[in-house]
C-alpha cells in the first residue's frame, strides 16, 4: 500500500508497457493432467505478466477450474512445469504454493462460515503476522502486539471493499455479493504475487459487476499484482482483461487481446457451434 | 473499535465460565468442610474434575478441530498408568506428597501427548468415519497392552514383563499388575489439586482458541481446502491439537488414578470414551461451558440414581434422551431464553438506576 507506487501507476498511460522490464509472474509450459483415461487439461501454455490482468474463458466443462486447481496444486499436474516468479513449483503443496505467492478464490464460495468476517481476514494473514502457540497460550507481550497488528491490518484490507463495518458479522450470514468480496479480501491478505479469481461476478447484477470491474483494477494498481480470472460475463472479461486465453476441451484454442478474441472464428465456433454449410 | 468489542465479548463469556467454575469450587469446598455433603458426593469430586478435563480436551478435538475421536479414554489410560508409575518411582526419592503428585501429573501429560502425537501421524491421512474407527482401535489397543503389562519395583530396580509376571524380591511391590491394573496407589489427589489442573486446562484452551493458532484450527474445521489455500499447515495444526488434547486427557487420567487405591485398565475402555463424547455433544460442540456442566451433571446423575438400583442405567438413558429432545425443542429453548432475558433486564435496570443515582 505504498502511495508512491499508486502515483507511478496512474502516471503511466499504457499499462502493459510496465510489464516489459519485469519478468512474468507465471509461466506455464506444456501443463497437463489426466484422470485415468480422461485428458482434462493438455499442453497448456500461458504466461502472465507481473501486473497483468488476464482472463481465462471457455465453454462449461472446458477445464478452466482444473487449471486453477493445477496452479494451486489441489491437483498435481501429470505433465509440464509451472514457474512462479521464476521459481519451479514442482512438488509443492497447496500451502507452499500460497506461501510462494498464489492466492485464489473459489467458484463455489469457501469461507470459514462460523467465524467472523474479521477472523476470516486474520486467517488470511496467518503467514504474514506470526505469533507462536506458546506465547499465545501464555499471553506474552508478543501476543498482544501481533493481535493488535492483525486487527488493524484486517480492517485496512476490509476497507478496500468498504466492508470494515461488517467485521463482526459471521461470514456465513453475509449476503452473497459480500461473501464473494470477502473471499477476495482473504486472498489478498496472504500477500500474493498472483491472484486467481474463479468467476468473481457469478450471481452479480450489472451494477455490482461494474463495481467489481472497477475494484479489480483498483486492486491491481494498489497491490501491483497480477490477476488471472475465469469469468463467463463477457462484458467484464472484455472490459478489464489485457490478455485472454480461450480453453476448449482442455486445450487452448486462442490467445490474444480482447479485440482479437472477439474476432477469432475458432472462438466463435467453440461458443456458438459451426455454421451449417449450405 | 468494533473488533475490540467482539474480543471482549468472547473474553467476557470466558471469564463468566471461569468465574462460575471458581464460585462452584468455593461453595462445594465450604459445604465439604462444613460436613454438609455426603461421603458419596465427596468421593465424586475428584472424578468429576477429571471428567471435566476429559470433556473440554475432547471438545478441543471434536468441537474446535472438527475431527471425531472415539479413543479419548486411551489417552486417559496412558496418563493414569504412566503417571502412577512415575509417581511411585518419585516416592522413592522424595517424601513430599505434592511434589510426587505434580511430577506424576506432568509425566502423565507428557506420555499421553507423546501417544497423541504418535497416533496423530497415521491418522492425519484419514478423515471422518475412518478417523473415528482408527481412534477407536487405538483406545482398545492401549487397554489390551495395559492388560498384559506388569511392572514391579524392588531393591534391584524396575522389572517389566509382558504377559508373564516378572519375578521380584519379597520386599518389592508390583506397580502395574496386569489385568488388575495399578495397585497400592497412595491417595494423593485432592479436590483442590484436581480443580487447579482443571482451571489451568480451561485457561490454556481458551487462550489457544483466541489466538492465531486457534483461528487456524477453526479454519481447518470450517473449510479445509480454503484453509490450505491461504497457507495453513494442516499437518502441523492437526498434530498440535491431537497432542494438546491427549496431554490434558493424560493429566486427567493421573489425577483420576490418584483418587483410588486401585485402578483397573477396564476403567478406561470404549464406554468411557463414549461417555466423554456424550458430555461434549450434550454440552454443545465447541462450547467449553456446556462440556463442563454436562460432565458434572452426568457424572453425578448415576450416583444420585442409585435408589433406582437395577433400573439405574435405564433412568439414566431416559434422562439423556429427554435432555437432548428438550434442548432441541424450539419452544423449550424460547422459554429458557425468555427467563434469561428477564433476569438480564432486571440486572440492567438495577445498573442503570445505580448509575443514574451516582450521576444525580
Amino acid at each position: 500500500m505504498d502511495k508512491g507506487k499508486i502515483h507511478e501507476v496512474i502516471s503511466e498511460s499504457i499499462i502493459p508497457a510496465r510489464d516489459k522490464d519485469k519478468r512474468p509472474v507465471l509461466e506455464c509450459s506444456h501443463l497437463g493432467i489426466t484422470f485415468g483415461g480422461l485428458v482434462a487439461v493438455d499442453d497448456f501454455n500461458l504466461t502472465v505478466g507481473a501486473t497483468e490482468i488476464a482472463g481465462l474463458i471457455g465453454p462449461n466443462g472446458a477445464g478452466k477450474t482444473t487449471v486453477f486447481n493445477l496452479l494451486t496444486k489441489v491437483y498435481q499436474p501429470t505433465h509440464g512445469t509451472i514457474l512462479l516468479d521464476g521459481q519451479d513449483t514442482r512438488g509443492m503443496s497447496t500451502m507452499q504454493v500460497n506461501k510462494a505467492g498464489i492466492a485464489r478464490t473459489f467458484q463455489n464460495i469457501r469461507l470459514f462460515d462460523k467465524l467472523t468476517v474479521e477472523e476470516n481476514v486474520k486467517i488470511g494473514l496467518h503467514n504474514q503476522i506470526k505469533c507462536s502457540t506458546v506465547s499465545s497460550i501464555l499471553r506474552l507481550p508478543s501476543y498482544w502486539k501481533t493481535e493488535k497488528e492483525a486487527h488493524e491490518k484486517a480492517l485496512e484490507l476490509l476497507s478496500i471493499f468498504d466492508m470494515q463495518d461488517m467485521a463482526d458479522y459471521k461470514a456465513g450470514s453475509l449476503p452473497y455479493g459480500a461473501q464473494r468480496r470477502l473471499e477476495i479480501v482473504r486472498a489478498l491478505a496472504t500477500n500474493p504475487k498472483l491472484l486467481l479469481l474463479d468467476e468473481p461476478a457469478a450471481g452479480m447484477n450489472p451494477s455490482e459487476t461494474a463495481e467489481l470491474m472497477e475494484n479489480i483494477r483498483k486492486i491491481r494498481d494498489t497491490f501491483q499484482i497480477a490477476i488471472l480470472l475465469i469469468e463467463h460475463d463477457m462484458n467484464l472479461v472484455m472490459g478489464i482483461c489485457e490478455g485472454i486465453a480461450v480453453l476448449n476441451f482442455g486445450r487452448i484454442i486462442a490467445k490474444g487481446s480482447p479485440e482479437e478474441i472477439q474476432a477469432n472464428p475458432t472462438v466463435i465456433e467453440a461458443y456458438l457451434g459451426k455454421k451449417k454449410e449450405d | 473499535m468494533k473488533g475490540k468489542k467482539t474480543l471482549s465479548k468472547t473474553s467476557k463469556n470466558n471469564f463468566i465460565t471461569m468465574g462460575g467454575l471458581l464460585l462452584v469450587y468455593v461453595i462445594v469446598l465450604i459445604l465439604k468442610e462444613g460436613g454438609i455433603t455426603t461421603n458419596l458426593i465427596n468421593g465424586q469430586l475428584v472424578p468429576i474434575c477429571a471428567y471435566m478435563i476429559m470433556a473440554i480436551s475432547l471438545n478441543l478435538t471434536v468441537g474446535i478441530l472438527g475431527e471425531l475421536s472415539l479413543g479419548h479414554a486411551g489417552f486417559m489410560s496412558v496418563g493414569a498408568f504412566g503417571g502412577v508409575l512415575v509417581g511411585t518411582l518419585m516416592q522413592e526419592v522424595s517424601d513430599s506428597k505434592i511434589l510426587c503428585l505434580l511430577v506424576a501429573v506432568i509425566a502423565g501429560g507428557v506420555l499421553a501427548a507423546l501417544a497423541g502425537f504418535l497416533i496423530g501421524i497415521p491418522v492425519l491421512r484419514l478423515r471422518g468415519d475412518y478417523l473415528a474407527i482408527v481412534t477407536l482401535a487405538f483406545g482398545q489397543i492401549i487397554k489390551s497392552i495395559v492388560n498384559i503389562l506388569y511392572v514391579g519395583l524392588d531393591a534391584d530396580g524396575l522389572h517389566v514383563g509382558f504377559i508373564e509376571k516378572p519375578e521380584i524380591l519379597e520386599e518389592g511391590k508390583m506397580i502395574i499388575n496386569g489385568a488388575m491394573g495399578a495397585t497400592g496407589i497412595r491417595k494423593l489427589s485432592t479436590f483442590t489439586f484436581a480443580f487447579i489442573v482443571l482451571m489451568l486446562c480451561l485457561i490454556v484452551i481458551y487462550n489457544l482458541i483466541q489466538s492465531r493458532t486457534g483461528r487456524a484450527i477453526m479454519a481447518l474445521r470450517d473449510n479445509r481446502i480454503a484453509a490450505e489455500s491461504v497457507g495453513i499447515n494442516v499437518t502441523k495444526y492437526k498434530l498440535l491439537v491431537f497432542a494438546i488434547s491427549a496431554a490434558m486427557a493424560g493429566m486427567a487420567g493421573t489425577v483420576f488414578a490418584y483418587n483410588y487405591s486401585t485402578v483397573a485398565p477396564t476403567k478406561f475402555d470404549f464406554n468411557t470414551s463414549i461417555l466423554v463424547l456424550v458430555f461434549v455433544v450434550l454440552g454443545g460442540l465447541g462450547s467449553m461451558r456446556g462440556s463442563l456442566i454436562a460432565a458434572a451433571l452426568l457424572t453425578l446423575l448415576p450416583e444420585l440414581l442409585r435408589e433406582f438400583s437395577d433400573y439405574r442405567m435405564l433412568v439414566y438413558a431416559i434422562v439423556l434422551i429427554l435432555v437432548m429432545l428438550g434442548t432441541n425443542n424450539p419452544k423449550i429453548r424460547d422459554f429458557f431464553a425468555k427467563i434469561v432475558g428477564k433476569i438480564k433486564s432486571v440486572f440492567v435496570r438495577k445498573k442503570t438506576a445505580k448509575e443514574e443515582n451516582a450521576n444525580g
